[in-house]
């Protein structure tokens, strides 16, 4: 969808669908932020049962078969940030996982698929400070944005100050994209405030790169503490809300997804701003990825099933879209080690 | 298309769900088909078939036998040798077979789903994703419920040969809801599946008959409305279970009066979906989906009328036409639909001109954009706004995908507009305050109220209507005693015919004083009144000895009888503990009065003194009884697969009118009105015609024991008259009736008009001194309705 809701008028007109602009290489206005609303939050009601239930139903009403799932399994790799955030990365490590960023797909399975010389590659390549400017460097010539995980990943829990410089250092070194993670204690006390005006100082801080914050849906327990965080971070200036470090005993799930949707759906009605969303942690196979993407797709609309406004956080969900990419061209069924890893 | 092309459009593309396995059974058939009778197929009789279409297509399908008397004969013939030796199988053997008939569900799974979609025009999705496990779980908890049969139900016995006529919504979950319970209790079957959707029905007769489920069990007669009207008239079925139009219910209902068939219906309804301004708007948007979008609203619980708070209605309706902008309507066999085909033309038809009726009465059309298929009969996911309760569509079941919305201001007004309406199936209400939502519930005129959510079903869960929606339930508990009758009622004999009562001669009096003149009137409203008509009748003695004389009641009475009962509806709210008290109080207040009734019994009957004391105490007693079952007749908590419960509540029926019978003139009068003000009805009674002065002296202990304004309210006089005025009264919502065949017959004809539930004898004797057959839950399972309210929580 590219506007707010229009409502058409009545009798005999059938509705309208918006015009949906399939030229997503357009820039999406950025968000600039707002402020903070609280009748925004306090008006939140979700149901957990209703939202379950919609989720549910949904692989039973959507589902792409053959060429049409081969094109959105594509299309899902060019919204994966790869992903390493492990104490034993190296530089190695993480050159490695940019070549696979770059050439995520055996040459002649897109050869066979009509998309060689298009230059497919994974939305982003994310890891910690430490290895961004190793990451920028090894995608030199790439349009691959490097994303840093900042703000004290995981928990977050570090001086607010020292957040602020990490952010500022992971910008100096080149990322364009920073995933911070918000202080949970905030929503759990309900300190919707203190969230906005940590959010704010990390926009503040990441300038030109794009803020994306993580909420850790998974600590947050409810839905309707996920719906608010995310609406507070919408107004504090988040150009994307992600669920998870991947680190949470529950990360991305379905009924989560649904929730923050619909807060992005509720924000670009208020303010005519497209908030984009990252699920991550969980998500590895490519029918879970698929399920994501009909989500996207029903919740959002066409728009947001492009990296600029999805992304899936994710180690080892290409591995498998590989796999099922290889028994689309070949009709036999794959096995890991026939793809090059990252 | 290419893979580039769909990575440009990321459109869905089509996936359709291979129906190989269906065609090929249609074709081992020659896609024509007999009746199945004593477990196989049968050529029918007439030698004629009808053809059934394929609704997505328009092109024929298959040719079903179209049945007449003798195959309706043969049928219940093979059902009736069968269900001897069915139900002496025992509760065990039973739940063998009803096990078996689960699993056989669950292993032609995809089978029973194509060919549902094929044949009914529904999506895929749901024949796989509900009807078909639906239909597999209620077998499987039936089988549960005949293997518990002889120590949950030792008091009740199997009706007999049923015959159950299901419509062509749900086609094979109507036939689980229907065969799972009637089969599981000991009875057989005559099934008539409907005209345009038999096929379910005859695969699964033909594998029930494969997983070894005896010859003459179940039995499928195929045809017409006509081959319906049949087996409701056949003299071998013992009752009927009906799932279908209201009109037809009606007719049903006239048609069986009198028979002494036991009779359930599940008939239409137009079911409110009331969200208020604190629910989860995004949720319940969802939630419209589910209710009149799912089966292409043709459920006969859709929540088709919209109830949305003021200050939320427009945001809702942004947000529901915005959702509405993603259904999909295409063939039933696609994966990614959300809506099939309307399953015939001429519902197509009836859609359309009702929705022009609506449109020209001034609502708001928004139809979903997006192709439907060029041929068959597809209809758009349509929402009609600005529609008012006097509208035509407001009014109307339209049985297809139309929503159509109004606006309420208060609670109150929501559940007014809720109960606006001839109907109550469903309701489903919106809500994230549970004080609110749980207060809303009990409020709403509906056999199923869903609090957050909408169209959810479970065999542990009773399903049936309030009103003209029906009566009688489909699952749980309340749903197995449908299929049952109590032991204690098989061996009554007719009731012998009364001695006219002369008149003797009247003596001259003498000179001493007079005893003062007690001329009853009526008890209305709490009060003692004239009869409108301002005639009285004389009561006499066996010997024809004038007793007194007593109120001659009318038309009017009765009306005003009936206006006083409806305005005491507090007595329904009045606590268990507080109804349970005033019984008491009644039989203490008797007692303290026992001689005079039984002196009066004993001059009216002609019973000794003895005889007619001991009706009194029998009387005390039984007061006593149904203050104790006051505020233990309780509910149940359901618990259905999900996280969240369902809560069956007993819930008084309303207005009660009862006409009492002349044998045991106190304790019959006691033992029909006890148990209804126990359970929160309010009466309308015609005592004993011959002996009405029990009943006028009880007007005293009435008044004594606190007993509130209009609960009990007596109307004397010619008591099957006064019957009629009630079975008449579209504003009495049962009747009870105990006296002649002829009384019975004309209660159940006559109750069509709002379709009451008639509890009647058809003029057999009642013991009223045995308790097992005169009191407790005997009764009070017709003093009350089973609503389940489902509540799905989690946060």
């Amino acid at each position: 969808m590219t506007q707010g809701v229009l409502v058409p008028t009545p009798s005999a007109v059938p509705v309208q669908p918006h015009a949906r602009d399939h030229n997503h290489t357009h820039a999406i206005a950025r968000n600039t932020g707002r402020a903070l609303e609280m009748d925004w939050v306090d008006g939140i009601r979700i149901n957990l049962s209703a939202a379950e239930r919609r989720v549910a139903s949904l692989p039973g009403r959507r589902t792409v078969k053959k060429d049409a799932q081969a094109a959105w399994l594509l299309k899902a790799i060019t919204c994966i940030d790869l992903t390493t955030l492990n104490g034993d990365d190296t530089t190695e490590r993480v050159k490695r996982l940019c070549a696979k960023a770059r050439a995520p797909l055996r040459r002649d399975l897109l050869e066979a698929l009509g998309f060689a010389g298009r230059g497919l590659h994974t939305g982003a390549i994310c890891v910690y400070h430490r290895f961004v400017r190793t990451a920028v460097e090894a995608l030199d010539g790439s349009d691959i944005p490097v994303a840093a995980v900042s703000t004290g990943f995981p928990a977050g829990l570090i001086p607010h100050d020292l957040k602020l410089r990490e952010i500022e250092a992971s910008v100096r070194d080149g990322a364009q994209e920073i995933d911070i993670v918000i202080t949970r204690e905030h929503v759990l006390t309900g300190d919707w405030r203190a969230l906005y005006a940590e959010v704010r100082d990390f926009r503040a801080a990441c300038g030109e790169a794009h803020l994306k914050t993580i909420l850790a849906t998974g600590d947050l327990k409810t839905l309707r503490n996920v719906a608010k965080a995310s609406m507070v971070c919408m107004m504090a200036g988040a150009d994307f809300i992600k669920t998870s470090t991947g680190k949470e005993g529950v990360n991305a799930t379905l009924p989560v997804t649904l929730a923050m949707l619909r807060m992005i759906r509720l924000y670009e009605e208020r303010t005519g701003f497209k908030i984009g969303f990252k699920p991550a942690g969980g998500i590895s196979t490519a029918k879970d990825v698929l399920n994501y993407q009909f989500l996207m797709k029903e919740e959002l609309g066409r728009e947001w099933l492009e990296p600029e406004l999805f992304r899936i956080g994710a180690s080892s969900l290409l591995a498998d879209i590989e796999r099922q990419l290889e028994h689309h061209v070949t009709g036999r069924y794959s096995a890991f080690n026939r793809h090059p890893v990252g | 298309m290419s893979v580039a092309h769909y990575y440009e459009t990321m459109e869905y593309g089509p996936a359709p769900e291979a129906d190989g396995e269906a065609r090929a059974w249609l074709k081992r058939h020659d896609a024509t088909f007999g009746h199945f009778i004593s477990g196989k197929f049968v050529s029918p009789a007439s030698g004629r078939h009808l053809a059934t279409i394929e609704p997505a297509t328009g092109k024929p399908l298959a040719k079903i036998a179209q049945g007449i008397a003798a195959d309706v004969d043969a049928a219940v013939a093979a059902a009736r040798s069968a269900q001897a030796p069915w139900a002496k199988l025992g509760g065990h053997g039973r739940a063998r077979h009803l096990y078996a008939l689960a699993r056989m569900l669950q292993r032609h799974a995809r089978l029973f789903a194509v060919l549902e979609a094929i044949d009914n025009g529904k999506p895929i999705r749901e024949t796989r994703d509900l009807d078909v496990p639906l239909a597999a779980r209620h077998f499987l908890y039936h089988a549960g419920w005949a293997q518990l049969q002889e120590r949950e139900f030792a008091d009740q016995v199997p009706v007999g040969v049923i015959g159950q006529i299901i419509p062509w919504n749900f086609p094979l979950l109507m036939l689980a809801w229907k065969i799972a319970p009637a089969l599981a209790a000991g009875n057989t079957v005559v099934l008539k599946p409907a005209e345009f959707t038999s096929l379910t029905a005859l695969l699964f007769a033909e594998l029930a008959a494969e997983a070894g489920l005896p010859s003459g069990v179940l039995n499928v007669v195929t045809g017409d409305g006509a081959a319906g009207a049949l087996l409701v008239e056949n003299p071998g079925v013992d009752k009927i279970a009906f799932t279908g139009s209201t009109e037809v219910g009606r007719l049903i209902r006239q048609s069986t009066a009198g028979s002494g068939k036991s009779l359930t219906l599940e008939l239409g309804g137009k079911s409110p979906f009331i969200v208020f301004e604190d629910a989860d708007l995004d949720g319940a948007v969802e939630g419209v989906v589910d209710a009149i979008w799912f089966n292409q609203g043709q459920v006969c619980c859709a929540g088709s009328r919209l109830l949305l708070q003021e200050g939320i209605a427009e945001t809702f309706r942004k947000r529901l036409i915005r959702r509405m902008e993603t259904l999909r309507v295409g063939s039933p066999l696609d994966k990614s639909i959300d809506m099939g085909a309307v399953v015939a033309p001429v519902q197509l038809e009836r859609i359309k001109a009702l929705v022009e009726t609506g449109v020209k009465e001034g609502a708001e059309k928004y139809q979903a954009f997006g192709a439907l298929p060029a041929e068959g009969c597809f209809y758009p996911p349509t929402l009609l706004w600005n529609v008012h309760p006097s509208s035509t569509v407001a009014i109307e079941e339209i049985f297809g995908p139309v929503l159509v919305a109004m606006t309420f201001r208060t609670p109150d007004e929501a559940v007014m507009l809720a109960n606006n309406t001839r109907y109550g199936l469903a309701a489903s209400v919106w809500s994230e305050t549970i004080g609110l939502a749980l207060d809303i519930a009990p409020k709403l005129q509906a056999g199923v109220v869903w609090v957050n959510a909408t169209n959810l079903f479970d065999a542990c869960v009773g399903f049936g209507g309030y009103r003209e929606s029906g009566f009688g339930r489909e699952g749980g508990r309340e749903g197995f005693y449908e299929y049952l009758k109590p032991k204690a009622w098989a061996g009554r004999k007719a009731r012998a015919e009364l001695p006219p009562l002369l008149e003797a001669a009247t003596e001259g009096a003498g000179f001493g004083a007079p005893s003062i003149d007690r001329t009853a009137k009526l008890f209305v409203g709490g009060k003692q009144v004239r009869p409108d008509g301002n005639y009285s009748r004389v009561v006499l003695s066996p010997k024809g000895k004038h007793l007194g004389e007593v109120g001659e009641g009318n038309r009017k009475d009765i009306r005003n009888a009936v206006a006083a009962a409806r305005s005491a509806e507090g007595w329904a709210r009045a606590t268990a503990h507080n109804r349970a008290q005033i019984l008491y109080y009644l039989a203490e207040n008797l007692s303290a009065r026992g001689d005079d009734f039984a002196r009066r019994i004993g001059d009216m009957t002609g019973a000794s003194s003895a005889k007619a004391h001991a009706e009194v105490e029998a009387s005390i007693e039984r007061l006593f009884s149904y203050g104790a079952w006051a505020d233990k007749y309780e509910g149940a908590i359901h618990a259905p697969p999900m996280r969240g419960l369902a809560l069956a509540m007993h819930e008084p029926i309303g207005v009660v009118g009862v006409a009492c019978p002349d044998e045991a003139p106190l304790l019959g009068f006691i033992s029909l009105v006890a148990p209804l003000m126990a359970m929160g009805n309010r009466v309308v009674a015609v005592p004993s015609e011959r002996h009405p002065l029990a009943a006028t002296d009880f007007y005293q202990v009435l008044e004594t024991s606190d007993v509130p304004a209009g609960v009990v309210n007596i109307v004397t006089g010619e008591r099957d008259a006064l019957a009629k005025v009630l079975a008449e009264h579209d504003d009495v919502d049962a009747l009870w009736v105990f006296g002649s065949q002829e009384a019975s017959t004309m209660a159940e004809r006559l109750s069509v008009g709002n379709l009451k539930r008639t509890l009647v004898d058809h003029g057999l004797a009642f013991d009223w001194y045995d308790r097992a057959a005169s009191e407790g839950p005997i009764l009070l399972r017709h003093a009350v309705q089973v609503k389940n309210i489902w509540i799905p929580y989690g946060d």
